[in-house]
C-alpha cells in the first residue's frame, strides 16, 4: 500500500466551494494557478467535480442556506477526503460571526482538517494549507487500517 | 508460438507505462507552454495509483461493466496491432470499445454525463470514416488490409499516403481530446461540462479509462507509425513529432462547437482521404 500511499500525498484534486465569500479569498486560491505560483508542480488539479476531487476548499462564511449544498458537496466525494478552510469567514465566520444566519465556521457542517488563517491568506499559505491536509487525511487513513487489524 | 506471446505479454505491460510517460511529457510540455513548471514527469502514474486507492462509488450495475469492456476491448486492439492482423478488425475493435464508455456514461442520470456522451457519439462519427479511409488508402497500396503487409513494403507509406497522414492528425486530436475538439470531455486542469462523459465515473474507475486511454493512445500512435514502417525507429520519431504538434495545437486554439468539428472532419477529412485515393488510382 506504500505506493498509493504515496501517490496520495503527491495529486491531490482540489474543489473549490465559495460559500458567499466576499471573492477576495476566492481570488487567491485561483492565484495558485497561476505562473507564479503554479500548484500543478505539487500534483494538485483543480477540478469542478467533487466526485472527483480529494480535498474540499472552502472559502467564506458558511450560512443557513447554503450549508445543505455544502454537506451535498462533501457527501460526493469519495473517500479519503479532506477539508481546508480559507480565510477568518471559513474558519469562526469572520466579521459576519454575529449576523443572524450565519454558521460560526465550516466545521459546524463538516470536519475541517486544516484551516488557513488570513483575511485574505496568502496563496503560499493555501498551497501549504492544501499539503498539509494531504498529509492528515493519509495518517488518518493508516490509523483507521490499524485500529481494524487491531 | 513463444514469441508472439512474449510479444503479447510485452505490449501489454509496456503500453500503459509508455503512455503514461507520454501524457506525463503532455503535461510538463503544455505548463512550460504557459509559462510554468509544470508536475513530475511520472504525475499521472501518480494520479492513477491514486484513484486505485479511492472509495469506488458505484452510481448502477452497469458501470463497471462498460469501464472493464472499454479496458479489455482496447487492450485486444492493441494486442491484435503488434500480432500484425487485419487494420480493419483493429478499428472495428476499437470503435466497440469506445462505444461501450460512451454506453457507461449514458447509463447514469447525470445530464453532464449524457450530454458529454452525445458529443462522444458525434466525435466517433466524425473520425470513424476518417480511419476507414486511411485503411482503404493502405489496401490500395498494398493489396492487402493487415499490418504484416504494410510492414513488408519496401517504400515508406508517407509517400503515396502524405494526404491521409495529415487527416489521420485530425483524428489523434479528436481521439487524444485536445483543444479545438475537447468539448466530449476535456483534459487535466480543464472543466467542460463538469467534466463530462465522465463525470459519474470516480476512484478506480476513472483509474482503469485512464490506464485504457494509454492503451489508445500507443495504438494511434502506432497507426502513425506505420506510415513509415521500412524504417521504424523514423516511424516512431514521426509519431513522437505529431504528439508534439497535438500540443501545440491544444495550447494554440480554444475549444469549438461539435457542429465545426463535423464540419471540418467531414469536408477537410474525408476529403483529403478521398483526393489521396483519387491520386492513387
Amino acid at each position: 500500500m506504500g505506493i498509493i500511499n504515496k501517490s496520495r500525498v503527491k495529486s491531490p484534486w482540489v474543489v473549490h466551494f465559495d460559500c458567499g465569500s466576499c471573492n477576495a479569498c476566492d481570488i487567491e486560491i485561483l492565484a495558485c494557478l497561476t505562473p507564479i505560483y503554479d500548484v500543478e508542480r505539487f500534483g494538485i488539479v483543480n477540478v469542478g467535480n467533487p466526485k472527483h476531487a480529494d480535498v474540499l476548499v472552502v472559502s467564506g462564511a458558511v450560512n443557513n442556506r447554503n450549508k445543505r449544498v455544502l454537506k451535498n458537496v462533501y457527501d460526493q466525494m469519495p473517500d479519503p477526503k479532506a477539508v481546508v478552510a480559507i480565510g477568518a469567514c471559513a474558519a469562526t465566520g469572520g466579521v459576519f460571526r454575529e449576523c443572524y444566519n450565519v454558521l460560526e465556521g465550516v466545521d459546524k457542517v463538516i470536519p475541517v482538517d486544516v484551516y488557513v488563517p488570513g483575511c485574505c491568506p496568502k496563496p503560499e499559505a493555501i498551497i501549504d494549507g492544501i499539503i498539509k491536509a494531504v498529509e492528515k487525511m493519509n495518517q488518518r487513513v493508516d490509523s483507521e487500517k490499524k485500529e481494524k487489524k487491531e | 508460438m513463444v514469441q508472439t506471446l512474449a510479444a503479447v505479454i510485452l505490449i501489454i505491460i509496456a503500453a500503459p507505462i509508455v503512455g503514461g510517460i507520454l501524457s506525463g511529457i503532455d503535461r510538463i510540455i503544455t505548463a512550460r507552454m504557459q509559462n510554468r513548471v509544470g508536475p513530475p514527469i511520472l504525475q499521472p502514474f501518480y494520479d492513477f495509483f491514486k484513484l486505485i486507492g479511492k472509495e469506488s462509488i458505484i452510481v448502477n450495475r452497469f458501470q463497471m461493466l462498460y469501464v472493464l469492456a472499454y479496458l479489455a476491448l482496447m487492450i485486444t486492439s492493441l494486442v491484435l496491432f503488434v500480432l500484425k492482423q487485419d487494420l480493419l478488425m483493429i478499428i472495428f475493435i476499437m470503435a466497440f470499445g469506445g462505444v461501450s464508455l460512451i454506453l457507461g456514461g449514458l447509463s447514469v442520470q447525470s445530464p453532464y454525463s449524457r450530454i458529454g456522451s452525445h458529443r462522444e457519439i458525434l466525435q466517433m462519427l466524425a473520425y470513424e470514416p476518417v480511419l476507414i479511409f486511411m485503411v482503404v488508402g493502405i489496401y490500395l497500396q498494398t493489396g492487402s488490409f493487415t499490418v504484416q503487409s504494410v510492414l513488408d513494403m519496401n517504400e515508406p507509406l508517407l509517400y503515396s499516403l502524405p494526404l491521409i497522414f495529415i487527416a489521420l492528425l485530425y483524428v489523434l486530436t479528436i481521439k487524444l481530446r485536445k483543444s479545438p475538439f475537447d468539448f466530449s470531455t476535456s483534459h487535466h486542469g480543464h472543466q467542460e461540462l463538469i467534466k463530462g462523459m465522465l463525470t459519474e465515473f470516480s476512484g478506480p474507475q476513472l483509474a482503469l479509462i485512464e490506464l485504457a486511454h494509454w492503451y489508445e493512445l500507443v495504438l494511434i500512435l502506432g497507426f502513425i507509425v506505420l506510415f513509415w514502417a521500412t524504417n521504424i525507429y523514423i516511424g516512431i520519431a514521426i509519431a513522437l513529432l505529431s504528439f508534439v504538434l497535438e500540443m501545440f495545437i491544444d495550447n494554440i486554439s480554444a475549444r469549438m462547437t461539435w457542429k465545426w468539428m463535423i464540419w471540418v472532419t467531414w469536408s477537410l477529412g474525408i476529403g483529403l482521404c478521398i483526393a489521396n485515393i483519387a491520386l492513387l488510382y
